[in-house]
């Protein structure tokens, strides 16, 4: 976080009660102007009902929450106003074109025809959408409404881009261009919110992170400081085959800092993966493949919950 | 890319939300109507249709045995078809209404879901439910109008306040839309509510609001269908207007008042139903 910039949103002690269920139990964070900012947790974390919050479209339990220095509960149009939202799950306007999703949204905006028009000449362009702005959006793929979805987003120029799950669904391709996109409004100052359960999307997008299980928040930190403070260096990744897997892990313990048994495979952390899988080969132990690989986010989510992220 | 790039403003300089709060209902509506304009075609000749086949089977056919058949060749004093035709005025209001409100009620919760990405702009559930209502109202008006214009052509409709009647049809029209709009945003099961209310509230108000025949010539237990049918206090209203019908002061007070606290209510209880779906 830039100490400097404002804070656009403050939670304490947020929570969201259901009937029989907590969803978001007691969180408290702060984001930045120009920050991107990630919730990271499987899912039913809470991380899109703090996202509906956040998007003044569903009250809170009890805690309090200021974003642009409103209350949602109170505020809820003026905050709208400058938000982009991108749902998890697209809701564009089927029967229209291309060119009529973004020119209807940019009217719920207020904003005039002719700016509509000249951003949406833009939004093509970003969206890689220029062949497809005549077509109805019940014919197009399922990347491409994505994309679209986002567009829609950008249309009111917003303070804080929301992204629930951006690139969920999307083939690796396509996921590359959207980062690349999404990075250059980072840097053009858009503050960004995005919740994932993936990975490396976070380590790509993200300058911090909360990681959330259970409604509850578990970590907060830059991906990098998350990685070096729940995780060591690197990861030796072993399988000796699905019985003997948790016959050698007592063996295995012994050799490294700590170890995680999944049912398919090993891991093992350690400082040094290629002197770990040296020393295990030596006593004897000789895994049918190995792999050694540098931490990421998804061990540092098996240290702090015991579960892996996609299950 | 650059080339078309704009310089970047942000929506605190570029978004008015005084003005959305103001018109918010309007963008909504507008762009309801931009989708029914895909359909313009068979909207068009859906709204033609109709009527025609009504006038000719119903309006026609029914009414040269009625007519030849009672006193004078009347009912309530004039021809049949003259008797039919706020009626039939009053039901296309009503159907067209119902099915422009819940149908984009349906999809913007459900289907589509589009209702929850209006309402991630400035524009509030209560924008939303006035807008898709004026939408109904909009499209609705258009086929009483042009049904209106057909029944003018087969000269049941004589006399020179006879228009007004597009405007009784079209008020019980919107009283009973803006309550059906709210039922079906209130309402969980979308297939049942569907089939019920088609069953059981819109074709009993169609046939026993005295339609066909005038209500008092039914038995009693079945009158009581049409004191409440919006339909009904609608179709008193139209007749007196095209053929002057006779309506005592406090009868006419009473349709009215009957037609206005349904929109009223409708309009307020949707207001609410569409706020606290959007919210859940």
């Amino acid at each position: 976080m830039n100490a400097s910039a404002p804070i656009l949103i403050r939670a304490t002690g947020l929570t969201k009660k259901y009937e029989d269920f907590v969803a978001v139990n007691g969180i408290d964070f702060s984001v930045a102007k120009g920050d991107s900012f990630g919730f990271l947790g499987p899912n039913g974390a809470g991380k899109s009902t703090t996202m509906r919050i956040i998007a003044a479209t569903l009250n809170r339990s009890s805690g309090s929450i200021e974003i642009l220095g409103k209350d949602p509960e109170l505020h809820g149009p003026e905050i709208r106003a400058h938000l982009g939202v991108v749902p998890q799950q697209d809701n564009l306007d089927q029967a229209l074109t291309v060119t009529e999703n973004l020119y209807v949204y940019g009217r719920y905006f207020g904003l005039p025809k002719k700016f509509i028009r000249a951003k949406i000449e833009e939004l093509l362009e970003f969206a890689a959408l220029e062949e497809k702005r005549d077509v109805k959006v019940e014919a197009l793929s399922g990347g491409m409404k994505r994309r679209l979805t986002i567009a829609r987003a950008l249309i009111s120029e917003p303070e804080i881009l929301m992204l629930d799950e951006p690139t969920t669904g999307l083939d690796p391709q396509a996921r590359h261009i959207l980062w690349d996109r999404l990075f250059r409004l980072k840097e053009q100052g858009v503050t960004l919110l995005i919740t994932t359960h993936y990975m490396d999307e976070a380590e790509q997008l993200c300058d911090r992170l909360i990681v959330m299980d259970k409604g509850s928040i578990m970590a907060e930190d830059s991906p990098a400081g998350l990685i070096k403070t729940y995780s060591t260096k690197e990861v030796l990744e072993v399988r000796f085959g699905s019985d003997k897997n948790a016959l050698v892990a007592g063996q295995l313990e012994a050799l490294c800092e700590r170890i995680e048994v999944l049912p398919d495979r090993i891991l093992m952390y350690g400082e040094d993966g290629e002197n770990l899988l040296h020393t295990m080969k030596e006593s004897g132990l000789h895994p049918l493949t190995s792999l050694v690989r540098r931490s990421s986010l998804e061990d540092v989510f098996l240290r702090l919950t015991g579960r892996s992220l996609i299950e | 890319m650059d080339n078309k790039e704009l310089a970047r403003q942000g929506s605190l300089k570029i978004v008015d939300t005084a003005k959305i709060m103001k018109y918010g209902a309007l963008f909504v509506a507008s762009a309801r109507l931009r989708t029914l304009s895909k359909w313009m075609i068979s909207v068009i000749a859906a709204s033609f249709a109709n009527p025609l086949f009504y006038l000719l089977s119903i309006g026609v056919g029914i009414g040269s045995f009625v007519n030849a058949h009672s006193t004078n060749h009347t009912i309530d004093g004039v021809p049949y078809l003259t008797f039919l035709a706020p009626a039939l005025l009053a039901t296309v209001a009503i159907q067209d209404g119902l099915s422009e409100v819940t149908l984009p009620t349906l999809q913007g919760f459900l289907w589509e879901k589009n209702f929850f990405a209006m309402n991630a702009t400035p524009i509030t559930g209560r924008q939303i439910a006035a807008g898709t209502f004026l939408a109904a109202v909009t499209r609705t008006f258009f086929s009483v109008l042009v049904y209106f214009i057909v029944i003018l052509a087969f000269g049941a409709l004589d006399s020179g306040r006879s228009w007004i009647a597009i405007f009784t049809a079209m008020f019980a029209g919107s009283a009973f839309a803006a309550l059906m709009m709210g039922i079906t945003a209130w309402a969980k099961n979308s297939d049942l509510l569907l089939t019920f209310v088609g069953r059981f509230i819109v074709m009993p108000l169609f046939l026993f609001s005295g339609t066909f025949y005038p209500l008092s010539s039914m038995p009693i237990f079945l009158q009581w269908i049409g004191w409440i049918s919006p339909l009904w206090h609608s179709i008193e209203l139209g007749r007196y207007f095209t053929y002057g019908h006779h309506l005592s002061g406090s009868a006419f007070a009473i349709h009215f008042g009957y037609l206005l606290a349904m929109l009223v209510f409708g309009l307020l209880f949707s207001f609410n139903e569409f706020e606290k779906r959007l919210s859940k």
